[in-house]
Order: C-alpha cells, then sequence, then structure tokens
C-alpha cells in the first residue's frame, strides 16, 4: 500500500471511531442522570415522603403528598382541554382534510410546538389568571393543555394515515357511511397507537416546569379548588433546589427521581409498544 | 418535546370519493357525514384560532412598553424595574450567547453521533442507541437544572473555569473570576438538551440518503469515512442544517434549567465565566414579582420578542428538512 493509502485509512479509521465516541457521550450523559438520581435520590425517599405535606420552612421532614396529586390533578385538566382538539384535529388532517386548508393546519401546529413553554405560560395567565386574579389550578392546566396539542394531532393523524386504505374501501362497499367507517373501523384500527402517542404527549408535559410557575404557582398545602393555587412536582423540585436549605435539596432531589422515573416510565413502555406495532406492520 | 419527529408535511389526497350535487349533499347530511366533518373542523380550526388568540393576547399585553420605549426597547440595555427602564438587550445578548455556546458544543458532537448511528453501527445497536438517546430528549429540563446546580456548576468553578483561565485566559472570553454559573454552564446545559434533537433528526436524514450514492463512492475507491463526509452528508447537509435550526429555535425559549445555572444578572460581559440573562429565564424569574404594569408588560414584550424568533427560525429549519426528505426519496 502506498502511504498515501494508509494515510486515508488510518484518518478513516480514526474519525469514524471519533463519530462512536460522540454517540457514546450522548449515551453516557442519560445514563450519568439517572444513574446519579437514583444514586442521590434514592436515599431520600420515604414513606413520608409521599405520604405527608411539606413541614414549615426550616423544619425537617415531610414530604411532597400535595405536590404528587397536583400534578395529577394539572395532567388531568390539560388531557381534558389538549386531547379532544388533538385527537378530532387529527381525525381531520387525515380522514376530511383538503388540500390547503389541511396544509396550513399541519404547519400551524408544528409552529405551535415549536413555541417556547414559557410563552404557553404567559397566554394562560393573561387569559385565566389576569381576569380571576389570582393564580389557579385551572390556568396551569390550560398551559400544559395547549402544549398537548401539537403532538397529539401529529401523532393522531400519523397513526390513523398507517391504517390501509383497503380497510376503508370495505367498510363502504358494505355500505357503511363515511363517519361510521371512520367511528367503526378506522379508529379503532388505530387506537393503540394513538393512546400511546397521547401517553408520549402527557409525559411530555409532565416535566414542564416554566408555563406552571406563573399559572399554578405554588402552594405548601392541599389546593382548596380548582380555582385555587396547587403545588407540583417540577414546581417544587425548582424552588426547593434554589432555596438556601440542605433539607430542601434532599428533597429535591427525592421529587426528581420520582418525576424521572415516571416520565421514562411512560417513555419505555409507549416506544416499546410503538416499535412492536411498526415491526409487526413491516412483517 | 418528547418525540423528536420530522413533520413531514404531505398532501392529503381525500381518501373517499366525493359525489357532488345537492341530493348527494342531502344525502350524506343524513347519513351524518357532512356532521363528522364539521365537527373535526372545527377542532382544527381550534388551533389555528389558538394560535392567533396567543399572538393576540400577547401583542394586547404588550402595549404599554411598546407606546413607550418603541422599538428602543430592543437596543437599550438598562433594565431597572425600580425605575421602570426596560431594554432588553442583556436578554437578547445571554439567549443568544449561550445558544450559540450551546450549538457550537452540540452540533459537531450530535453530527458526529448521527453519522455513527446510521452509517456504522449495527442495526440493532443502532435503534438501542437511539431509543436512549430519544429517552435524555425526554429528560424533563428542571431534573437536568437540578443536576446543572448541583454537579455541573460546581465542576466548572472548581476546575474548568481555572483550567481555561491558565491555559486560554489571553482571550476575553475566559477572563474574570470563575463563578460557576453562568454563560458557559448555560451554554454545556444547552448542548446537553438539544443534542438528542439534533441526533434524532439527522439520523433519520443520513438514513434517507440513497444506497447508491454510497457504493458509487466506494466503488470509486474512496474509504468508508470519505463516502460519508463527502458523498453522503453533503447529500443530506440541508436536512441537517434543518435540525441544526430546530435545535436552535428549542435553546432559544429553554427556560428551566438555564434559569437555575445562568446566574440571573442582565449585564452584557465578554467573559463566558461571567453571570447573565436570557429572556426566558427573565420571565420565569420576575413575572411574580412584577412590580407594576409597565414592568409586567415589558415581561411580555419580552416573550413576544422571544415567541417571533423561536417561530421565524422553527419555519426556517422545518422547511430545510422538508426540501430534503423531498429530495432523498430512498424511503419510499
Amino acid at each position: 500500500m502506498s502511504p498515501r493509502l494508509v494515510w486515508r485509512k488510518s484518518v478513516s479509521v480514526m474519525m469514524l471511531s471519533l463519530t462512536g465516541v460522540c454517540a457514546l457521550a450522548g449515551v453516557s450523559v442519560l445514563l450519568f442522570i439517572l444513574g446519579y438520581l437514583l444514586w442521590y435520590g434514592g436515599k431520600y425517599i420515604n414513606w413520608d415522603f409521599v405520604t405527608q405535606l411539606p413541614k414549615p420552612v426550616g423544619e425537617t421532614g415531610g414530604g411532597m403528598a400535595n405536590a404528587i396529586v397536583g400534578s395529577a390533578k394539572l395532567l388531568l385538566l390539560a388531557a381534558l382541554t389538549g386531547v379532544p382538539v388533538g385527537f378530532f384535529g387529527g381525525v381531520y388532517l387525515s380522514e376530511f382534510g383538503g388540500k390547503t386548508f389541511a396544509f396550513l393546519v399541519r404547519y400551524t401546529t408544528d409552529l405551535l410546538n415549536g413555541v417556547p413553554s414559557i410563552v404557553m405560560g404567559i397566554f394562560a395567565y393573561t387569559v385565566v389568571v389576569l381576569p380571576m386574579r389570582h393564580f389557579s389550578t385551572l390556568a396551569g392546566g390550560l398551559a400544559l393543555g395547549v402544549m398537548m396539542i401539537p403532538i397529539a394531532v401529529r401523532s393522531t393523524e400519523e397513526f390513523l394515515r398507517a391504517i390501509p386504505t383497503a380497510l376503508r374501501e370495505g367498510a363502504l362497499a358494505l355500505g357503511a357511511s363515511k363517519w361510521k367507517t371512520i367511528v367503526k373501523v378506522v379508529i379503532p384500527a388505530a387506537a393503540g397507537g394513538i393512546v400511546t402517542g397521547i401517553m408520549l404527549d402527557l409525559a411530555r408535559v409532565a416535566g414542564e416546569t416554566a408555563p406552571l410557575i406563573f399559572t399554578s404557582f405554588n402552594n405548601r398545602f392541599w389546593s382548596s379548588g380548582w380555582n385555587q393555587p396547587i403545588a407540583s412536582l417540577p414546581v417544587m423540585i425548582y424552588t426547593y433546589a434554589l432555596g438556601p436549605y440542605d433539607d430542601w435539596h434532599r428533597q429535591a432531589w427525592a421529587a426528581g427521581l420520582i418525576l424521572l422515573l415516571l416520565v421514562l416510565a411512560a417513555n419505555i413502555v409507549a416506544r416499546t409498544v410503538l416499535a412492536r406495532r411498526s415491526t409487526a406492520r413491516e412483517m | 418535546m418528547a418525540t423528536p419527529s420530522i413533520a413531514v408535511a404531505r398532501p392529503a389526497p381525500s381518501r373517499f370519493p366525493r359525489p357532488g350535487g345537492a341530493r348527494a349533499f342531502v344525502e350524506r347530511l343524513r347519513s351524518g357525514d357532512e356532521i363528522a366533518h364539521l365537527i373535526t373542523l372545527i377542532f382544527a380550526s381550534t388551533i389555528l384560532f389558538l394560535t392567533a388568540w396567543l399572538v393576540y393576547e400577547l401583542w394586547v399585553h404588550s402595549a404599554l412598553p411598546r407606546q413607550t420605549f418603541g422599538l428602543g426597547f430592543l437596543t437599550a440595555s438598562t433594565w431597572d424595574p425600580v425605575f421602570e427602564h426596560f431594554g432588553a438587550l442583556p436578554f437578547i445578548y445571554g439567549t443568544v450567547v449561550t445558544s450559540a455556546l450551546g450549538l457550537l458544543i452540540a452540533v459537531p458532537i450530535g453530527v458526529g453521533a448521527a453519522i455513527f448511528l446510521a452509517e456504522l453501527a449495527p442495526h440493532g445497536i443502532s435503534e438501542a442507541l437511539t431509543f436512549s438517546i430519544e429517552l435524555l430528549a425526554a429528560v424533563p429540563s428542571v431534573i437536568i437544572g437540578l443536576l446543572g446546580i448541583f454537579v455541573l456548576v460546581p465542576i466548572l468553578r472548581k476546575v474548568v473555569e481555572p483550567f481555561l483561565k491558565a491555559t486560554l485566559g489571553f482571550l476575553p472570553f475566559f477572563q474574570g473570576p470563575a463563578f460557576g454559573i453562568g454563560f458557559l454552564a448555560a451554554g454545556l446545559i444547552l448542548a446537553i438538551m438539544v443534542v438528542p434533537f439534533i441526533i434524532s433528526i439527522s439520523r433519520g436524514i443520513l438514513l434517507a440518503v440513497p444506497t447508491e450514492q454510497r457504493e458509487a463512492a466506494l466503488a470509486l475507491g474512496a474509504t468508508k469515512w470519505e463516502s460519508t463526509w463527502k458523498v453522503v452528508v453533503p447529500y443530506a447537509r440541508t436536512g441537517i442544517m434543518g435540525s441544526v435550526f430546530l435545535a436552535l429555535a428549542r435553546a432559544l425559549g429553554e427556560t428551566m434549567a438555564v434559569t437555575m445555572v445562568i446566574g440571573n444578572d442582565p449585564k452584557i460581559s465578554a467573559s463566558l465565566f461571567a453571570p447573565g440573562y436570557t429572556i426566558a429565564a427573565a420571565i420565569a424569574n420576575e413575572f411574580t414579582e412584577a412590580t407594576g404594569d409597565l414592568h409586567l408588560q415589558a415581561l411580555i414584550e419580552l416573550g413576544l420578542v422571544l415567541f417571533f424568533l423561536t417561530i421565524l427560525i422553527n419555519a426556517f429549519g422545518r422547511i430545510l428538512i422538508l426540501v430534503t426528505t423531498r429530495k432523498g426519496t430512498s424511503r419510499e
């Protein structure tokens, strides 16, 4: 081999191994985050943490039961506002949409997806908090709900589109009307995928903090109603991490671990289901 | 965004034949089709309506500072709630510097990893690694921020920044006291947060490059790296650029993790060690404590600026990706 070729080959090997190092770096960051939280947060999770209210400032102990319930309530509200719009919007794009209007809706959805979460928070603030004159669970739920719409639309549309046209034609040929075909044939066939997509969507907004800090705010006690401020896990982590007490820091780690495990578990389940479905379709 | 999916807008041919005529219309109405169409159309229009409403609210609620400061809002560099002087320049500067720094770190690593996953790694390994990288994209930003303050910042303060100062201290970027918190910390955090996007979108685009391109290069005697770097990557260039723009839009709007490590000081400094402030961080920190209408509305105007910035960059990035995935046709 000429020296030139040896040089070219060694450059090739070197650069290709560098790309491998890059990939490893990406994965190791995830493993580091997970490992560190398990190690650090795991120590501070106990029964009190999930069943008790936060202790008065300065006292050690206590838990974040209100924040866990609060997050669940906010997600429920988010799903109630975001999922219907996302689902029916997706059905429209896949089954009814024409050319121009559907393109407009699709493109707007993608842009909405890129709107920073903090801007969604401002929106919910001006629409709900300003007129009501106080922070509320409703405002937080609305902010998260609007954030859910884009992914709900796009994933619903993708899964409906993946249903073969032959299935629709079969139903129509049997005399079913279009909407009956959609409701009884197309949607049931795509239901698994749609539900999984919405689960991923929920997991995504579950960790959002920015739109909540000035909509649902925070609360050291149980929230007394939907129009009152409410605690949530991400906001608690933020407040406690920046707080001056060591005990708060420990609780922030524990809350971080719980949040991370919930989000990752939802992601792993959903993505495994999706991967199985797509390989099944290929075969 | 948990799933960095590429939005490939396709023309949507109607999947059902649609006979015309008045009688056919009445028939469709009776069978419920038109009603179903109408209901879904209303929900689809809601999306357009919501987006328009969002812009309207931001615009209306930032009228006060727009009248008071005009365009000077964007170029003034004092932010003083007490004397009600509001200039957004320190925030815009902080946002741009941290995002640029984040991309500077994330792009080489992201593209490198994407090349490995698309060109080299065996199918199984590639899938497994991509899976974990997409999980990294799903980690909530507040958790990255938590690790940022308690792990990254101490390391920066004690190890990295003194080292940079000793070796590259003659550059203006690496001068001044090492706080740990500041532009450098925020840039690193942003790099971690956008790398999964760049990897997963670029990988998809590289996979869409036709195999013939690689085979032709190899047949001409190119090494594996030469075929990748001189043929495959240039072919996918526009799409990779698109993924970088999407990552940029995300970096600009990223709030919590940055707020936790940037130091929150509205100053413009050349040194990366110095604390700064970003648009999103300012909104997150000051919104609940705004002292008056002008202050609050100035923050909302910051939100408006951020909104337009991210929308523009997003729109551009999506067009780039759209163009390449149309061109690279091996998947269809």
